[in-house]
């Protein structure tokens, strides 16, 4: 190699980052790039549990009979309008004409029962088979009207089958809805790079109204710095869930950001071992409880965001208790006292087992600062989601955290198989009254007995409700605010500009 | 020639290009003793931090969270109200145990292992050396992703999967520099006095390479260092409540904007005890 | 030189034949079941022995690994856990990622080091000198992530020159492409810059100090002819070596580098589907690392046979 092509090299090195790092061009405003946490293991939303499969599909690609809207209502979707029966127990759907699927074929009422007996078949692999247990039999009536017969009279239906799992799918595309989903959505799913991003594209053949975005990026960033930056760089137009609460306030200073608090069905908690020495004798629970200081955690992991609960239950819902977040107050002598009432005097060692996000892993440090004082020796173990569900959700645990999105799920505290493995008669006797009660005072006064029961009964550390930190591009309008269920329904996003 | 390349090819140069009597040349070079003395302040730290650190590092108080640099936290304190420059104590303390016992693991076994090697030659010779390029075709730092996410991540898996690295560089510098030493005179006239292998390594080829290995075991000890922050920025070194270098690095990086103290000097302690 | 080539060859294989039991015996010991962790927690028993037994897991040990090594001679990695695709075909796409990424490290590092490394030798105790010499001491020093978060913190954020991180893909044209992998490739590049340039001082101050650059210097010719003529090319030779097995060293070092870049690359890859225990894309991830370390430091081998005749003779 000679000085001068040395030379030449440099010069041409200098050239080229100086090019490289000039300014990109303006992005186009009818596309947007949505961040998002996880990346979903395939895109049936009918075939897995994972929430990452209906932040990209659900209303996007996938629609079902009925459909829930930010708010939590419950809209018409595929089906026009619907009847129910005197005795709760008939629902008579009629359905909408000239809808049509991504692949061409129509979509009608053979459709609607194919989907429905498909999720509840003996060897379904739908992650919420309990949405369809209610069903007795689904009937085809003509092609646009469905007649579903139920069981028994339940308050929820509507509302189940506006969930991402209850979607309607064809029999000819069913079995690659995983690798190329199929549905009657607005969007058509277009490419998925894995690893890196899954996009969308305008459906022009829609039934409803055509969306104003031609084109929307899911790209996934599993890390809170990496969106944060992310978003600065403008790379990524929309977080609907930001995970790093601590950059909050310099994004809400910035005049390109809009940052939108919000509301969500996640009830944080310290999950516990019921049925596990010595988190079974009920005065251990208690001194958890008390020791347990919400601010601080709140303050501490989640940077001020979140809204202390004292029970399972979202606090923006009428039936909330809000005086049970007094049951155990702030106390360690008092707790120091229980523990060693129980046995404990000098407390005891157990562990902590710690799922990815934020809330949980920076939750737990400050949980197991909490309860050293009383002498509960804590040994974090963080694991990733497959192992939380292969271990803790399985009852192999003795502590967890983590926060439990499904809207209105306190009837999981009736299931003594659960992973609290908390086995109360008083509780089960609730929420089976409450399963048959359709009158919604009566209901409401069932939902506070048995949010009183357990929250007296300590079963788990009641920590917060998970705020929804939306953060977007100032002009990007149309996303949600709330999120009753986990969806990014692009349907009605656009540019103001 | 050959296994000097190796050993060079793990990260540094110095010992391929100035091998024997670096020692007394580094103790006149400016920038070896800028660096000695920062790796002194850093391991007073870590030592000082086993009788006192300036506030408890497991304890938070959340409500005295980012705060920044003053008198009563010389380096303010972190987003859950710890004290920054007690958890740079005792994390410099845990970085220097894993690195430190990840090199002594090299050299105890690496060491024997190579002097064996060198004195029995054949079979025993080629079995080690193929082992060591067996262990050096597998990238340290995938090996231990692997090792630490299959064990757990933790800090003694973090020694372990660092230190396994280090036994062939040892193994390697050791059989060369004996090798060579075998041929001399003064080995040769111990052979003849009627001693044996063994006796001969330990007497006369081990304190002639002492050097070399202490020169490669700094080496190796601050490349240690490093991984161990690498690890634990992945998330798969010391868990907490213990602090390391490399968490806080990474707990620090959405705080940039708020609390830029928190990453500033995080950053200075994670680079400092290199600079050796 | 045929039967060095033969020696070091038959080496190579032995290698990655050894690499491949190390490789299945290490992942044998990984706890949970792989079928199970495939389907989900909501499976029945009787799919899981079903999926079990079309696995070949119910096989003997052996059995199932020469299964494995025959379906790698055949180009058959075996199906991802995670993502239900081949692993062939995921390592295919990533691949696309980290070695443009690897490739562009080398160059930027090989193209910052050499000219630095020779200009402090020649400039050998001035200041200048020393700068360089402690600017590098730097370089080795600082974790390559630490320089990735600075980078972007200053390019991405401050400047918006390029995005923070992510992979737009090849078919989004390469300028785009290019563009998402500048600094990751920085960050990489530089520690790997400073370790070269401190090489290429040491090589090229041996070689001057050596007899013919003296003989040169008598003939007449000016210092910097000597300098550029002689010395360089012959400086040059452990500049060469130390590329290659860096190389190698790249190609690992993305692990971390990709996850600070979410860069959809193998480093990525293989770690998410470590933490994910999604074995047969870590078995085959891995391996192929392994295969392309060793492979380079055969190429390095034979350059360095090549360059230096009395290596062929005395290697063992």
């Amino acid at each position: 190699m000679s000085y001068r092509r040395l030379q030449a090299g440099i010069a041409a090195t200098l050239f080229l980052s100086t090019a490289l790092l000039s300014t990109s061009a303006l992005a186009a405003k009818d596309t947007l790039v949505m961040g998002v946490a996880l990346e979903p293991p395939h895109l049936d939303p009918t075939a897995g549990a994972a929430a990452a499969i209906d932040e990209v599909v659900y209303a996007n690609v996938f629609e079902g009979l009925t459909r829930i809207n930010e708010n939590g209502e419950i809209l018409p979707a595929l089906a026009e309008s619907w009847e129910v029966s005197e005795d709760g127990k008939t629902y008579t759907f009629k359905l909408r004409s000239g809808v049509k699927f991504h692949d061409g074929t129509d979509f009608d009422a053979g459709d609607v029962k194919f989907s429905l007996d498909r999720a509840r078949a003996e060897d379904s692999t739908n992650a919420q088979k309990g949405l369809f247990s209610a069903i007795e039999s689904v009937e085809v009536s003509d092609p646009h009207t469905v007649v579903v017969n139920l069981s028994n009279p339940a308050g929820s239906f509507l509302f189940n089958m506006g969930w991402g799992d209850a979607v309607i799918v064809a029999p000819e595309s069913a079995d690659t809805n995983k690798e190329n989903p199929v549905g009657t959505g607005p969007f058509k799913f277009s490419s998925w790079a894995k690893g890196s991003a899954i996009e969308v594209v305008r459906n022009d053949a829609y039934w409803g109204s055509a969306v104003a975005l031609s084109k929307a990026t899911f790209r996934i960033i599993p890390d809170a710095a990496a969106a944060t930056n992310a978003l600065l760089a403008g790379d990524v137009d929309a977080f609907a869930n930001f995970p790093a609460p601590e950059a909050l306030p310099q994004l809400e200073a910035d005049p390109r950001f809009a940052v939108v608090q919000g509301s969500t069905e996640g009830e944080t908690i310290l999950s516990t071992n019921n049925s596990k020495a010595p988190f079974s004798d009920i005065r251990v629970r208690q001194a958890i409880a008390h020791t347990l200081d919400r601010q601080a955690i709140i303050d501490g992991a989640m940077f001020g965001q979140g809204t202390p609960i004292g029970t399972h239950f979202a606090p923006h819902h009428p039936a909330y208790k809000a005086e049970l977040i007094d049951t155990y107050p702030h106390d360690i002598e008092k707790a120091k006292a229980l523990l060693a009432e129980a046995g404990f005097p000098e407390g005891f060692k157990a562990t902590l087992q710690l799922p990815p996000p934020t809330y949980a892993r920076r939750g737990g440090e400050i949980i197991a600062s909490q309860l050293r004082e009383i002498g509960i020796d804590l040994e974090i173990i963080p694991v990733e989601w497959k192992q939380w569900l292969e271990g803790p959700f399985k009852g192999d645990y003795d502590l967890t955290i983590v926060s439990h999105t499904e809207p209105m799920d306190i009837g999981i505290y009736a299931n003594p198989d659960y992973y609290f493995k908390y086995d109360s008669k008083e509780l089960q006797d609730v929420i089976a009254k409450l399963n048959v009660t359709a009158d919604t005072e009566e209901r409401y006064k069932l939902m506070g007995e048995a949010q009183t029961i357990i929250s007296k009964d300590a079963v788990n550390g009641y920590l917060f409700q998970l705020a929804k930190s939306g953060v977007w591009n100032a002009k990007v309008e149309g996303l949600w605010k709330n999120s009753p269920v986990q969806a990014n329904d692009l349907t009605g996003v656009h540019w103001t500009d | 020639m050959k296994n000097q390349r190796s050993d060079t090819g793990e990260r540094l140069p110095q010992a391929a290009s100035e091998p024997v009597g670096l020692l007394p040349r580094l103790l006149t070079s400016r920038s070896f003793l800028i660096g000695a003395a920062i790796t002194l302040v850093i391991l007073a730290m870590a030592l000082i931090s086993f009788l006192w650190t300036p506030y408890d590092v497991t304890k938070l108080v959340v409500a005295n969270r980012l705060k920044p640099p003053s008198p009563q936290h010389l380096f303010g304190t972190d987003h859950f109200g710890r004290d920054i420059f007690s958890m740079i104590m005792v994390g410099a303390r845990n970085s220097i145990a894993v690195a430190l016992v990840a090199v002594g693991i090299g050299m105890a076994i690496g060491v024997p292992l190579g002097a064996w090697a060198a004195a029995k030659r054949g079979i025993a010779d080629d079995i080690l050396m193929r082992s060591n390029d067996l262990i050096f075709a597998f990238p340290s730092i995938l090996s231990a992703v692997m090792i630490t996410a299959i064990f757990g991540p933790g800090a003694v898996n973090a020694i372990i999967a660092i230190g396994i690295f280090n036994i062939p560089v040892f193994a390697r510098l050791t059989r060369g520099a004996a090798l060579s030493l075998w041929t001399r005179e003064f080995v040769l006239a111990a052979r003849v006095s009627g001693k044996g292998a063994a006796r001969i390594s330990l007497e006369h080829i081990l304190p002639n390479i002492a050097n070399l290995l202490i020169v490669q075991g700094t080496i190796q000890f601050s490349l240690g260092i490093l991984a161990e922050a690498g690890l634990s920025y992945v998330g798969l070194g010391a868990q907490p409540p213990m602090p390391s270098w490399g968490r806080m690095l990474f707990e620090a990086q959405t705080m940039m904007a708020i609390a830029p103290h928190m990453a500033i000097f995080r950053a200075w302690q994670s680079s400092s005890p290199y600079w050796a | 030189m045929s039967y060095f080539l033969f020696r070091r060859l038959l080496s190579l294989l032995l290698t990655l034949l050894l690499a491949t039991a190390v490789i299945f015996a290490v992942l044998e010991i990984v706890p949970g079941d792989p079928a199970r962790l495939m389907l989900g927690i909501n499976a029945t028993e009787d799919a899981v022995a079903a999926l079990r037994e079309q696995m070949g897991l119910n096989q003997p040990l052996l059995t199932r690994y020469f299964a494995w090594v025959g379906g790698l001679l055949q180009g058959d990695l075996g199906r991802s856990f995670t993502y239900s695709s081949s692993v062939a075909e995921l390592i295919g796409e990533r691949i696309w990622v980290s070695l443009p990424l690897a490739l562009l490290a080398l160059a930027l590092s090989t193209v910052i080091a050499v000219p630095v490394g020779l200009y402090a030798a020649a400039r050998r105790g001035k200041a200048s000198d020393t700068a360089i010499m402690t600017a590098t001491q730097f370089g080795i020093a600082i974790p390559n992530f630490w320089f990735a978060l600075l980078l972007v913190y200053l390019f991405a954020v401050v400047l918006r020159w390029v995005p923070a991180g992510g992979f737009p893909g090849w078919q989004a044209g390469v300028w785009p492409a290019l563009k998402s992998l500048a600094l990751p490739a920085i960050a990489l590049a530089l520690p790997q810059a400073a370790i070269l340039s401190r090489i290429a001082r040491s090589a090229l101050i041996e070689v001057l100090g050596e007899d013919f650059i003296r003989t040169a210097r008598a003939k007449g010719l000016t210092r910097n002819q000597t300098l550029w003529h002689h010395a360089l090319r012959n400086a040059l030779i452990p500049v060469v070596t130390i590329m290659g097995l860096q190389f190698a060293f790249l190609l690992a070092g993305t692990i971390i580098i990709e996850n600070v870049f979410y860069l959809p690359g193998l480093g990525r890859l293989v770690f998410q589907a470590i933490t994910q225990h999604d074995l047969p894309v870590v078995q085959g991830t891995v391996l192929l690392l392994v295969a392309s370390v060793v492979l380079t430091n055969f190429l390095v081998d034979l350059v360095y046979a090549w360059i230096d005749p009395r290596l062929r003779k005395a290697a063992r």
